[in-house]
């Protein structure tokens, strides 16, 4: 198991990362170039617009992740936040850690 | 034998489960689940078993094409995650798991609200032993507070079964609807175990401190019986649509936050299970087939996602994201597993994601609900997102983390159960007709056109794009080692906060009223002491001649009344 320090993974080299990143940007081309070629029959009032799956994937997408950001500002506390409350251990003190993970 | 309950064999498994050890107890638990099933094989459509009880009709085994359908997923989940536990070596955790399976499979076949109820708690009881069983101090805690959730929710249950007894709707579990008597407690009964918003934080609360073969078991059980019960009582109830949609969409905000990846599979479920709570909200044909159809696959597929986030919790100690990462070098069999779950929950056109849920999909938009329709396409997008991508990212890629030199795969087993699933997800995905016809509502449906294969892809593939811009980027939020406020907030904080306060604010008011009562009291006794103590007044002795003396003067005064 020890041999994997000096050997190098499938991701390891910056090239194949970018390869990645390049062969989805092509994909995405390739299926809004098929979105002009085959004729998508309309489902909803909305999606006869023109790569309207792409645009709403994608939109949707940024949207969730800019509002989870701003959700993180509201609720997010300290790991340990439950069990500080529960223990009535002074705050800033540790927690066991003994009932981390096990 | 199988007139007492189609899940004899699963309960006996867990009976010997307990008093067998080693390979002895492997055989039982692989032989229990298919013991099970093939026993569903001799029953057929219409057969139930009724008895009385006071008065009363009970219907402890009640066969039909729905309960059937649930039966042998059940047996099926069960079988996959016995494979995936068989590593263990804890007796209590088999015998309650099979126990937990056994309490599911009897509940789908329950024909009446009575014996659904006992099953309903016997689910509660079996599965909490899954989380104790995880050994900690806040497994502990989450398993309690999970059994409250659930026991509050077989007290609904009682309680709603009851009333519609009482009024003379008779026991049997059939169509209910919210105007029945006590249809409101049954429907929230329901809901509390199919993680309804606010809730629902019993599950993401207690999923992820399970065992890592608990988790499994657990995704699989509860919130299908859960929906299968809906399907059963509420089928068409429009407030569900409603519901379903909320359900699929605030969990992903919070997936996509959360730092436990076995947490942001739990708030996945939810999103899951609000597609199947839509479909039954709508409550066609077309969309109850896609909800069952979709409770299905999501056992196959979510039950993989749970296995390989196990896996990697065995090998590693670890499932937090901020920790992980970089794995694929050392589990690159698990990684493959993974994104096969990921594609299938994804619903990628032939994985069994995409020919379950499109049914719903295209019953919301047959009905006219535009708006829910844009909601669950939100919700699609967002579901790739966050277990699509970020489960397997941050796990097998990401930076490499600290447990790549140590990491190695897990357990034959394991990823032998993985494989199982994985090779589920993709021959349902690849011969949906199959599974159609398997379906117990008839169903003529056609998931693969150029239309739908090709707006599925687009919307996939730049959800996808829009994670790597977000990445490259550095807008995409860090994994961060951090807990979430959630509805959970009001009873694991406000609650016993404000119960802290209370009393400290009282205990001031508490310690003057007593220094006042213990004031009164001492007072009292002086007084007391005055007239009745030694030297006091009355307790005085009195010489003889002075009470004669008293006896003659009162002689003489009523001599003299006595003249007058």
């Amino acid at each position: 198991m020890n041999e994997g320090r000096g050997k190098s993974y499938l991701f390891d080299p910056p090239r194949n990362r970018r390869r990645i990143v390049r062969g989805l940007i092509a994909l995405c081309l390739a299926l809004l170039g098929l979105d002009a070629v085959l004729h998508r029959h309309a489902v909803h009032p909305w999606d006869d617009l023109f790569g309207f799956y792409g645009l709403y994937g994608f939109v949707a997408c940024v949207v969730l992740v800019l509002l989870a950001k701003e959700l993180r500002k509201l609720v997010m506390r300290d790991e340990n936040y439950y069990r500080r409350g529960s223990r009535k251990s002074p705050p800033g003190q540790a927690p066991n850690p003994e009932d981390d993970d096990a | 034998m199988l007139d007492l309950t189609p899940a004899l064999p699963l309960y006996l498994g867990a009976l010997f489960a307990g008093i067998t050890r080693g390979w002895l107890r492997a055989v039982v638990m692989l032989a229990a689940p298919i013991v099970g099933a093939a026993g569903l094989l001799g029953l057929e459509s219409g057969f139930s078993v009724t008895t009385d009880l006071m008065g009363y009709t009970l219907t402890p085994v009640r066969v039909d094409a729905l309960s059937l359908w649930f039966g042998y997923l059940f047996h099926l989940a069960a079988l996959i995650a016995v494979v995936y536990a068989l590593h263990v070596k804890d007796p209590l955790q088999d015998s309650a798991a099979l126990a937990y399976a056994g309490s599911a499979a009897g509940a789908v076949f329950a024909g009446d609200l009575l014996t659904l109820f006992v099953y309903w708690e016997l689910l509660a009881l079996t599965s909490a032993v899954l989380i104790f069983a995880r050994r900690s101090e806040r497994a502990l805690h989450a398993g309690i507070r999970y059994l409250v959730m659930q026991i509050a929710s077989g007290v609904l249950l009682l309680a709603g079964a009851l009333l519609f007894a009482g009024s003379g709707g008779g026991l049997a579990f059939g169509p209910i609807g919210l105007d029945a008597p006590g249809g409101w407690l049954i429907f929230l009964a329901f809901g509390i175990k199919s993680a309804f918003p606010l809730l629902h934080n019993w599950l993401t609360d207690a999923y992820p401190e399970a065992t890592p073969s608990g988790t499994v078991f657990l995704s699989a059980f509860t919130t299908k019986v859960a929906i299968y019960a809906l399907a059963r009582g509420f089928a068409g109830t429009e407030l569900l649509v409603y519901i379903g949609a909320l359900m699929t969409c605030f969990p992903i905000f919070y997936a996509v936050i959360e730092n436990d990846l076995r947490r942001v599979l739990a708030y996945s479920l939810i999103n899951q299970l609000g597609f199947m709570v839509v479909g039954i909200g709508i409550g066609t044909q077309l969309a109850l087939s896609g909800a069952v159809a979709h409770a299905f696959t999501d056992v196959i597929f979510k039950g993989l996602l749970m296995m390989s986030m196990g896996a990697v919790l065995y090998v590693t100690g670890e499932s937090r994201g901020s920790e992980l990462g970089g794995l694929y070098k050392k589990m690159p069999r698990t990684t493959v597993l993974c994104i096969v779950g990921a594609a299938s929950i994804s619903a990628f056109p032939l994985f069994s994601g995409f020919v379950s849920k499109s049914m719903v999909m295209s019953a919301v938009l047959q009905e006219g609900y535009q708006g829910v329709w844009l909601v669950l396409l939100f919700a699609s997008a967002g579901v790739f997102h966050h277990a699509g991508i970020k489960i397997p990212f941050f796990a097998f890629f990401a930076h490499d983390s600290r447990f790549v030199a140590t990491a190695h795969e897990p357990p034959a087993n394991m990823l032998i159960a993985m494989s199982v699933a994985a090779l589920l997800c993709m021959a349902i995905g690849s011969f949906p007709q199959v599974f159609y016809a398997l379906l117990p509502f008839a169903v003529s449906y056609t998931p693969y056109d150029v239309t739908h294969v090709l707006a599925q892809m687009q919307l996939l593939a730049f959800s996808a794009l829009a994670f790597t811009w977000l990445r490259l980027s550095g807008i995409y939020p860090a994994e961060l080692k951090s807990v979430n406020l959630d509805a959970e907030w009001v009873y694991r904080r406000l609650l016993p906060e404000a119960a802290r306060r209370f009393l400290q604010s009282a205990a001031p008011l508490d310690r003057r009223l007593r220094r006042q009562g213990q004031a009164l009291m001492r007072r009292g006794v002086r007084a007391l002491a005055r007239h009745h103590g030694s030297h006091g007044v009355l307790a005085r002795t009195w010489p003889t001649g002075s009470m004669v003396l008293w006896v003659a003067s009162l002689l003489g005064l009523s001599l003299v009344l006595y003249y007058m």
